[in-house]
């Protein structure tokens, strides 16, 4: 490290009671750094990756509420691609016409925000497109591109870490059928309502199928897959949360009650 | 090994020691930026997608 000093060091002070260097001792020091470098990495893992996703998180989220509302939060505005759709009725979460799916988004894009007030009242997460580490590792919830957009009939997949990299479905295990699961698009609020878990081996991709594990079967419901990791601290197997839509309604028509205040914050946020 | 590195830093004893310091807080942060993430990569410790065909 410092070896331009070395030579000139060792012969200023010769008479320092130079302390023996012994192979032991070096040893000894190296397995000390060693296992202090061990210690580091996890610290890495579990701490560091969720202060760098999280502030990334946050920005995704912001800059995407931005996007959405140029014009006003309020209900003046008409929902976009939506003939249907009649304001009077915004009492009645059913009647907001036919459920917008949009088209794909481009790799990498943040496309919504996942409300899951299970996982706490202030869990507004980013939704972005691809399930590449790139996504994964920095926005926390991505689409599977083979699946099917929010809304669609058939099922559309989410993966997010477990624990790492801010941890977006570290509680996955805690949903009650019957939670809901909000996903804020361009178009709207989609509620989704959480069902049931299965546990499976990391191969079985037929959970993302239109009708998980069913290959040949004809999608009738909207299903909302997530996957993340599992157990904790593992990924020997992966958790999958099944839930169906709900219910949709405009950005015109104002977010669902149990996340308005949350959203309310975000628009004064940005 | 630590010792002579350290008796060999330059300067009185404090300066030695914000030296040792700032060495050390250097490779924190090249381990946390560089080396880890890329240890992560090999490692594959946290892959929370399922099936072959879907990762990117």
């Amino acid at each position: 490290m410092d070896s331009s000093d070395t030579p000139r060091r060792a012969r200023r002070r010769p008479k320092t009671k130079a302390r023996k260097i012994t192979f032991l001792g070096v040893f000894g020091e190296l397995l000390m750094t060693f296992g202090l470098l061990a210690a580091l990495f996890v610290v890495w893992e579990f701490w560091w990756t969720g202060v760098e996703a999280d502030a990334v998180q946050d920005q995704a989220v912001n800059q995407f509420i931005q996007e959405i509302s140029p014009t006003t939060p309020t209900d003046q505005e008409p929902a976009p691609a939506d003939p249907e759709e009649n304001l009077g009725d915004s009492e009645d979460p059913e009647d907001f016409g036919t459920i917008p799916v949009a088209g794909d988004p481009a790799p990498g894009q943040t496309f919504g925000i996942v409300y899951i007030p299970r996982f706490g009242e202030d869990y507004t997460r980013p939704l972005a497109e691809g399930t590449g580490r790139n996504v994964l590792d920095t926005l926390g919830l991505g689409r599977y591109p083979s699946s099917g957009m929010p809304g669609e009939v058939g099922n559309f997949a989410v993966a997010g870490h477990r624990q790492t990299y801010g941890a977006v479905l570290d509680n996955i295990h805690t949903l009650v059928p019957g939670d809901k699961i909000y996903v804020q698009t361009a178009d709207g609020f989609y509620t989704y309502v959480y069902r049931n878990t299965e546990i499976v081996l990391p191969a079985r991709a037929d959970v993302l199928l239109p009708v998980p594990t069913e290959p040949d079967a004809v999608p009738e419901e909207r299903i909302l897959t997530l996957t993340s990791c599992n157990p904790m601290f593992g990924e020997q197997e992966r958790i999958i949360a099944y839930s169906t839509l709900d219910s949709w309604q405009p950005l015109s028509a104002g977010a669902p009650d149990e996340i308005a205040d949350q959203v309310a914050a975000l628009l004064e946020e940005g | 090994m630590y010792g002579w590195l350290f008796r060999h830093l330059p300067g009185p004893l404090w300066a030695r020691i914000i030296i040792a310091l700032a060495l050390i807080a250097g490779i924190v942060i090249l381990l946390f930026r560089v080396i880890f993430p890329w240890f992560s990569d090999i490692l594959e410790l946290s892959d929370p997608t399922i099936g072959t065909l879907i990762r990117l």
